[in-house]
C-alpha cells in the first residue's frame, strides 16, 4: 500500500511529523513502512506558464517556437513536444532551473533559435512513466483546470509529496485504505479521522426504476448495492485526485475511472462502473458462472469460465467477474452517459479463486480476499456518487436497487486490565486502558477493570481476547515492556543420545580431514535413484516425486546423498579446486509404496566424497592420490571411535567399480560401502577416479554406546610374531584375518597385515601376505611355548581353510 | 722399571695429544694398552720383582694405564663431538620451506551457526527438537491456526508431494508435535532446527531449501516480558554485549500478539547507515505469543497454559553476520567458500 501523506493530510492532522518521523512511529506500532518516496525533488524557477502564441520552427519541422507568459516576463521557448499549442497553461522550468536527475535549465540556441527555458512533462518533473496518464505520455503536461500564470507548480502538482510503502501484513487488511491508515495514525497521534463528504442531491427518479437486483449465490454475495448516474460527462479528473492517484501508483484514465479508483483507495471498498446503456437488460443477476463459458474482460482477454466463479450477469450474459474484474461490453467510455455503480460484498474465497485460475489480481480482487468492511460498502457508494456529482455532472438517481443479506454487526471482545498484565508482564492501570481504546477509537462498555469491547467492522482481525491483547500491547509500546526471565519451572537442557552422536561422527570426519557440505534435498529423479545403498535399495519401493516441481532439477526426494555430492566434487573441479574431501550428514526419503500415502521414512546418512590428491608435500615429492584405502581408513577410523567391529565384503553395486567397492557389514548386517564409482557415472561429472562412502546413520546411532569403559593399562609385555604367507591371489585377506583370529586363541591382542606381495618371487597367481600378532595376557607375562602353540595353530587353520603355506 | 712406567706414561700422553683423528687414537690404544704393548709387558715381568716391589709396581702400573685410558676417553669424546657437529651441520635444512600439511576439515558455517544457537538456547534449559521434513498438511498447517482456506497460506507457497503431505515450510509443525508429545500437562521449553522448503526459484536472496531454528516455550504464566527477556539474552549472547533489540508488532497465524525483532545495527550503533537502510535496526527473527487456537489444537488449555514461540534463519544470520552475499553459496558448497569458516 502507497500512501500519499498530503493525501492522508485530508483526513488527519499530522502536526509537525516529518515523513521519516512518521515511518518510524507507524513501524513501532504494527505496519511495517518499507520505504518513503519523494514525488519529485525541491524545484525552484519551475512555473505555470501561459503559451500566447506557437509557431514552427523555421528550420526544423519537429519544433515549434512559443512565446510563454510566466508572469513577470513572456520567455522564448522552443518546444519539442507534438502537443503543444496557443493557449495553452503548461509547465515551464525556466533558465537556472534544476530538474530531476541534476538536469540544468541553461540559455541555448536550438537550431538558430533562442530558447529560454523548458516546456515539461510530467515525467521531467520526476513523476514515474507509469503513472503518467496515457494521452500526456508522449508530451508536456497541460492544465486542464485553471491555475495562476507564473506560480510555482509544486503546489499543483503535489510535486512535495512523500510517499510511504506500508508492507502489510495479512491481518492488516483494514490499512488497505487511507481511511484505515488514518484510523492507525490517528491511534499513534492520538488525532481525531476527518471522514470525507459522503452527500449529494438526487432526482426524482429511484434507482430502482432503473435497474433491478437479484443475487442467486447469496453465500458468495450478501450484498449487492447498485447505484445509478444519469447524465455524466467523461472528461478528465480534476487535478488532485489525478496527482493523488499518480502518488498511489495508479494511473489516470477519465473522471468516471478514477473517481472508482479513488474511492477504493479511499474506503478499501472496490467499486466497479458499468455503462448502463451497454448492460444488455435493466436487470443484474449475481450468480455462479456456467461452465465452459467464456467471457471477454476490459483487458480484451478471453476468460473460460466455471461454476466455482461469481460472475455478475444481465440475465443472460456476465458483465463482471465479481470482484475482480469488469467486463469489456459494458466498460465506461468516452461515450458513456449513464453509470450503473456497483457497491457489493463478494466472499473472499470466490475471488480467490477466481484470481488463482485466471491468474488476475487486481487492487480489487486484493481487498475482497482479504475482506472488505460491511460497514463501509454502500457508503462507499455515496462518496462516490458525491464525487460524480461534482466531477462528472452527473444526475443521481434515488436510492440503490440492493440485495442484502450482510451482517453489520460489531463484535464485542471482552478484557481485563489483571489478564492483560498477566499475559504481558505489565503493570498498567485501568485508566491506561481506556486511554489506548480511545485512540484506537473503538467504543467499550466499562465496569472497573472489565472492558466489553465494540470492535469496530473495520478490524475484522480481532475477534479474541488475543487480538485485544496485541492492540494495547503495541499501543502502550512493545519498547515499553519489561525484560524478563521465566519465572516457570527450572529445565536442564542437554542434546539427547543420538544429537551428541550426530556431533561426535561429525567431528570424527572433520578431524579426518574431511569438511562438512549440505546439499539439496531435491535433485532430479536420475538423481535421487543413483548411488542408492544397499540396505536402502531393499526397502525403497520408489523415489518419492514433488506433485508440481517448479523444474526437474528439484523434482525428487533423494535416496542417496552421494549424487548431489558428486556435483559438488564436480563443481569444484570446474573451479580449480580438484582435491577435495568432503562429508555431509542428511536425510534420504525411503517410501515402501508405489503411488505416496504416508510420510515416507526419513533416514540419517553419512556420506563422503574424496577426490583428486589426498596428500601433497611438493617439495618433498609426497603425493597421494585419493584411493579405496584412504576412504575405508576413514570408515574405519569412525567405526572404531564407536567402537564398532565391522567387516567389509566385497561388493557390486551400480554405479561403483565392480573391482573396488565393499559392502560394510555389522553382524551380519549390511550397513554401507565404499568405493571407487564407476568410471562411466564419475565421467558424467567430468571426475576420474573419484571415491565415495556411504553409511546407515540410524544403524550407528542404534548400536554405539558413548559410555567409555575403562580398560587397564596393561602390565605385562605383550610377545609379537610375523608369519609371511602365500596363497591364491584371489583369497581376501580379510578372510585369513578372521580365520587367524579365530585359531590365535585368547591372547591374540593385535593383528594386522603388515605386508601384501605378488610378483617374481612368487608362482604366478599366488601372493604373499604378511601378518603381525600380538600377544598379552594382562595378568602375568606369556612363555614362548605358549606362543609358538598358537602360533601352530594359526599355521594349521590357514592351510587347512585357504591353502595357505608359510612363505620359503 | 718404575721409570719406565712413568717414561711409557708421558710418552702416551703426548701421543694421545698428538693424535689427530680417531685413527691414530686408536692405534695408540691399542700402542699402549693392547695386548702386546709395553704396560702388558711391564706387568708381565712382574714376577721377577721382589714381594716388596710388586704391589708397588702394580699399583703403579694400574695408575698409568689409568690415566691412559682417561686420555683416550676424553681425546676419543671431543673427537667424537667433532664429528657430530660435522654431522649436524651436514644435516641442516631450510627450516623456512612449508611444513607437511595437516589436512582438518570443518563445519558448514550453516552448522556451526546451529549449533552455536542450539548451544545458547540449551543453556537457558531448551531441549532440541527434530521432526520429519515430509510433513503433513495438519502438522504444518492446521495445527498452526492456518486452515485451508487462510491467506496466509498464500505467504509459504509450498511443495506439494500428495494434496495431504508437503516439503515442511517452516519447523514450527515440530512445535506441534511436541506439545502433542507432551499431552497437554507438561511445560515444554524447545527448540527445532532444520531444512524447510518454498517454493521459491534460487537467487541471491531466495532458496527453495533453506534452515530455519524456531523455538517454543508453554508453561503457566508466560508473559511476553519473558519473550523479550529471553531473546534479549540470546541477541546479547550471540551477536554481542553492546547489540540492543527492539520489538515491533508483526503477523503470524499461529502468535498473537506477533512480533519482529530487531537488533541494532553493528555500523552505526543505532544512528543509521547504508547497511542498515538508515534505520539504525537491522530484522533478525520473529514470534510471538503462542495464538490460543494453537494451545488448544495441541491440548494445552489456553485458561491455564501460555507460551511464546520464535524462529529464525540461520542463512539470514550468516549473511548478516559474516557478509555472506549469496544464498546459494551455502548450497554450492565451493571448497573456497567452506574453508573459509573454518577458523576459531
Ligand atoms: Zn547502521
Amino acid at each position: 500500500m502507497l500512501v500519499s501523506l498530503n493525501w492522508l493530510k485530508q483526513y488527519v492532522d499530522l502536526g509537525r511529523e516529518t515523513p521519516e518521523s512518521l515511518a518510524d512511529k507507524i513501524t513501532k506500532t504494527g505496519i511495517e513502512v518499507e520505504g518513503i518516496e519523494y514525488v519529485s525533488e525541491q524545484l525552484d524557477h519551475v512555473v505555470v506558464g501561459y503559451v500566447e502564441s506557437c509557431q514552427k520552427h523555421p528550420d526544423a519541422d519537429k519544433l515549434n517556437v512559443t512565446k510563454v507568459n510566466v508572469g513577470d516576463e513572456v520567455l522564448q521557448i522552443v518546444c519539442g513536444a507534438p502537443n503543444v499549442a496557443e493557449g495553452q497553461h503548461v509547465v515551464v522550468a525556466k533558465v537556472g532551473a534544476v530538474l530531476p536527475g541534476n538536469f540544468k535549465i541553461k540559455q541555448a540556441k536550438l537550431r538558430g533559435v533562442e530558447s529560454n527555458g523548458m516546456i515539461c512533462s510530467l515525467q521531467e518533473l520526476g513523476i514515474k512513466e507509469q503513472y503518467v496518464p496515457k494521452d500526456l505520455a508522449d508530451g508536456i503536461f497541460v492544465f486542464t483546470e485553471s491555475v495562476q500564470v507564473g506560480r510555482d507548480v509544486t503546489e499543483y502538482l503535489n510535486l512535495d509529496d512523500a510517499i510511504l510503502e506500508l508492507g502489510l501484513t495479512p491481518n492488516r487488511s483494514d490499512a488497505l485504505s487511507m481511511l484505515g491508515v488514518a484510523y492507525e495514525v490517528a491511534a499513534i497521534l492520538n488525532e481525531e479521522v476527518i471522514l470525507p463528504d459522503e452527500t449529494y442531491t438526487t432526482t426524482d427518479e429511484q434507482a430502482t426504476e432503473r435497474v433491478s437486483v437479484k443475487v442467486e449465490a447469496t453465500d458468495d454475495n450478501p450484498y449487492y448495492g447498485a447505484f445509478v448516474a444519469k447524465n455524466v460527462t467523461i472528461k478528465s479528473a480534476p487535478l488532485w485526485m489525478r496527482n493523488y492517484l499518480m502518488a498511489a501508483g495508479i494511473r489516470p484514465i477519465n473522471n468516471v475511472v478514477d473517481i472508482t479508483n479513488y474511492v477504493l483507495l479511499e474506503y478499501g471498498q472496490p467499486l466497479h462502473a458499468f455503462d448502463l446503456d451497454k448492460f444488455g437488460s435493466d436487470q443484474i443477476v449475481v450468480r455462479r458462472a456456467a461452465d465452459n463459458k467464456t467471457f471477454v474482460t476490459l483487458d480484451e482477454e478471453t476468460r473460460t469460465l466455471s461454476d466455482q466463479h461469481l460472475v455478475i450477469t444481465n440475465g443472460q450474459a456476465p458483465q463482471a467477474l465479481a470482484g475482480v474484474m469488469g467486463g469489456f461490453e459494458s466498460e465506461v467510455s468516452a461515450t458513456t452517459t449513464t453509470v450503473l455503480l456497483e457497491a457489493a460484498y463478494f466472499d473472499g474465497k470466490r475471488v480467490r479463486q477466481a484470481v488463482k485460475d485466471h491468474g488476475l489480481r487486481s487492487e480489487s480482487s486484493t481487498r475482497f480476499e482479504k475482506g472488505v468492511d460491511p460497514n463501509r460498502v454502500k457508503r462507499a457508494g455515496y462518496r462516490a456518487l458525491h464525487l460524480l456529482e461534482k466531477y462528472a455532472d452527473a444526475k443521481i438517481c434515488v436510492g440503490v436497487s440492493e440485495y442484502d443479506a450482510l451482517d453489520y454487526s460489531e463484535k464485542d471482545v471482552v478484557i481485563t486490565t489483571e489478564r492483560i498484565n498477566d499475559r504481558l508482564g505489565t503493570t498498567i492501570t485501568d485508566q491506561d486502558i481506556a486511554i489506548i481504546l480511545d485512540k484506537l477509537q473503538f467504543t467499550y462498555d466499562q465496569d472497573k477493570s472489565t472492558f466489553t469491547v465494540h470492535v469496530p467492522t473495520r478490524r475484522q482481525d480481532i475477534t479474541i481476547f488475543e487480538d485485544m491483547l496485541e492492540e494495547v500491547a503495541r499501543i502502550y509500546g512493545y519498547d515499553h515492556l519489561d525484560y524478563t526471565l521465566p519465572e516457570g519451572g527450572q529445565f536442564a537442557g542437554k542434546l539427547t543420545e543420538r544429537q551428541a552422536l550426530k556431533r561426535f561422527i561429525k567431528q570424527v570426519m572433520e578431524g579426518a580431514g574431511l569438511s562438512e557440505a549440505i546439499t539439496y534435498s531435491l535433485t532430479t529423479t536420475e538423481r535421487a535413484t543413483t548411488l542408492v545403498a544397499p540396505d536402502i535399495k531393499t526397502q525403497a519401493v520408489s523415489p518419492v516425486r514433488l506433485a508440481m516441481p517448479m523444474s526437474e532439477e528439484h523434482s525428487t526426494l533423494r535416496l542417496s546423498l552421494l549424487p548431489e555430492l558428486l556435483a559438488v566434487a564436480s563443481y569444484n573441479q570446474a573451479r580449480k579446486e580438484k582435491d577435495l574431501a568432503l562429508y555431509e550428514v542428511g536425510t534420504v526419503f525411503v517410501s515402501d509404496e508405489k503411488e505416496i500415502t504416508k510420510q515416507p521414512k526419513e533416514l540419517n546418512r553419512l556420506a563422503g566424497i574424496l577426490n583428486g590428491q589426498w596428500l601433497t608435500h611438493p617439495f618433498q615429492q609426497e603425493h597421494k592420490a585419493v584411493d579405496f584405502y584412504v576412504a575405508k581408513g576413514i570408515v574405519e577410523t569412525l567405526v572404531d571411535r564407536l567402537g564398532l567391529d565391522v567387516t567389509f565384503r566385497q561388493a557390486e553395486i551400480d554405479g561403483m567399480h565392480p573391482g573396488r567397492t565393499a559392502e560394510v557389514y555389522h553382524n551380519d548386517q549390511s550397513i554401507g560401502f565404499i568405493g571407487q564409482v564407476h568410471p562411466t557415472l564419475a565421467k558424467s561429472y567430468d571426475l576420474k577416479a573419484v571415491y565415495v562412502f556411504d553409511l546407515d546413520l540410524e544403524y550407528l546411532y542404534d548400536h554405539v554406546d558413548l559410555e567409555p569403559n575403562f580398560n587397564h593399562i596393561p602390565r605385562f609385555p605383550s610377545m609379537s610374531r610375523d608369519i609371511a604367507l602365500v596363497m591364491d591371489e584371489m583369497v581376501p585377506s580379510g578372510d585369513v584375518l578372521a580365520t587367524i583370529k579365530q585359531a590365535a586363541g585368547e591372547h591374540l591382542y593385535s593383528l594386522h597385515v603388515f605386508d601384501v606381495y605378488q610378483g617374481e618371487h612368487l608362482p604366478v597367481g599366488k601372493k604373499s601376505l604378511a601378518f603381525n600378532l600380538r600377544y598379552l595376557d594382562p595378568s602375568r607375562t606369556l612363555t614362548d611355548d605358549e606362543v609358538e602353540a598358537s602360533y601352530e595353530k594359526v599355521l594349521a587353520a590357514v592351510k587347512s581353510t585357504h591353502g595357505a603355506v608359510l612363505r620359503a | 722399571m718404575q721409570d719406565k712406567l712413568q717414561a711409557l706414561r708421558e710418552e702416551a700422553l703426548t701421543k694421545i695429544n698428538e693424535a689427530d683423528d680417531l685413527k691414530a687414537l686408536e692405534a695408540v690404544r691399542v700402542g699402549y694398552l693392547g695386548k702386546k704393548g709395553p704396560i702388558t709387558e711391564v706387568l708381565r715381568g712382574m714376577g721377577k720383582l721382589s714381594a716388596e716391589e710388586r704391589p708397588v709396581v702394580g699399583e703403579l702400573a694400574n695408575t698409568v694405564r689409568a690415566a691412559i685410558t682417561e686420555a683416550l676417553e676424553a681425546k676419543k669424546q671431543v673427537f667424537e663431538e667433532e664429528a657430530l657437529n660435522e654431522q649436524l651441520k651436514a644435516e641442516a635444512i631450510d627450516v623456512t620451506l612449508p611444513g607437511r600439511p595437516v589436512t582438518l576439515g570443518g563445519p558448514h558455517l550453516l552448522t556451526s551457526i546451529v549449533t552455536e544457537i542450539e548451544d545458547l538456547f540449551i543453556g537457558m534449559g531448551f531441549e532440541v527438537k527434530e521432526g520429519p521434513e515430509v510433513e503433513t498438511d495438519y502438522y504444518n498447517f492446521e495445527a498452526l491456526n492456518l486452515p485451508k482456506d487462510h491467506p496466509a497460506r498464500d505467504m509459504q507457497d509450498s511443495f506439494y508431494v500428495t494434496e495431504e503431505l508437503l516439503m515442511r515450510t517452516h519447523t514450527s509443525p515440530v512445535q506441534a508435535r511436541t506439545m502433542g508429545e507432551y499431552k497437554g500437562n507438561k511445560p515444554v521449553k524447545m527448540i527445532c532446527p532444520g531444512k524447510v522448503y518454498r517454493r521459491d526459484t534460487d537467487d541471491a536472496t531466495h532458496s527453495h531449501q533453506f534452515t530455519q531454528v524456531e523455538g517454543l516455550y508453554v508453561d503457566k504464566n508466560v508473559r511476553m516480558s519473558d519473550l523479550k527477556g529471553v531473546l534479549n539474552q540470546f541477541a546479547k549472547q550471540f551477536f554481542g554485549e553492546e547489540r540492543e533489540i527492539r520489538l515491533r508488532p508483526s503477523f503470524f497465524p499461529f502468535t498473537e500478539p506477533s512480533v519482529e525483532m530487531d537488533i541494532s545495527c553493528k555500523v552505526c550503533h543505532g544512528k543509521g547507515c547504508s547497511v542498515c537502510k538508515q534505520t539504525g535496526w537491522i530484522e533478525i527473527l520473529g514470534g510471538g505469543m503462542v495464538h490460543p487456537d494453537v494451545l488448544k489444537m495441541a491440548g494445552y488449555d489456553p485458561e491455564i497454559y501460555s507460551g511464546f514461540a520464535f524462529g529464525m534463519g540461520p542463512e539470514r544470520i550468516a549473511m548478516l553476520k559474516y557478509g555472506v552475499d549469496d544464498i546459494r553459496h551455502f548450497y554450492t558448497n565451493d571448497q573456497r567458500f567452506l574453508a573459509q569458516y573454518h577458523q576459531a
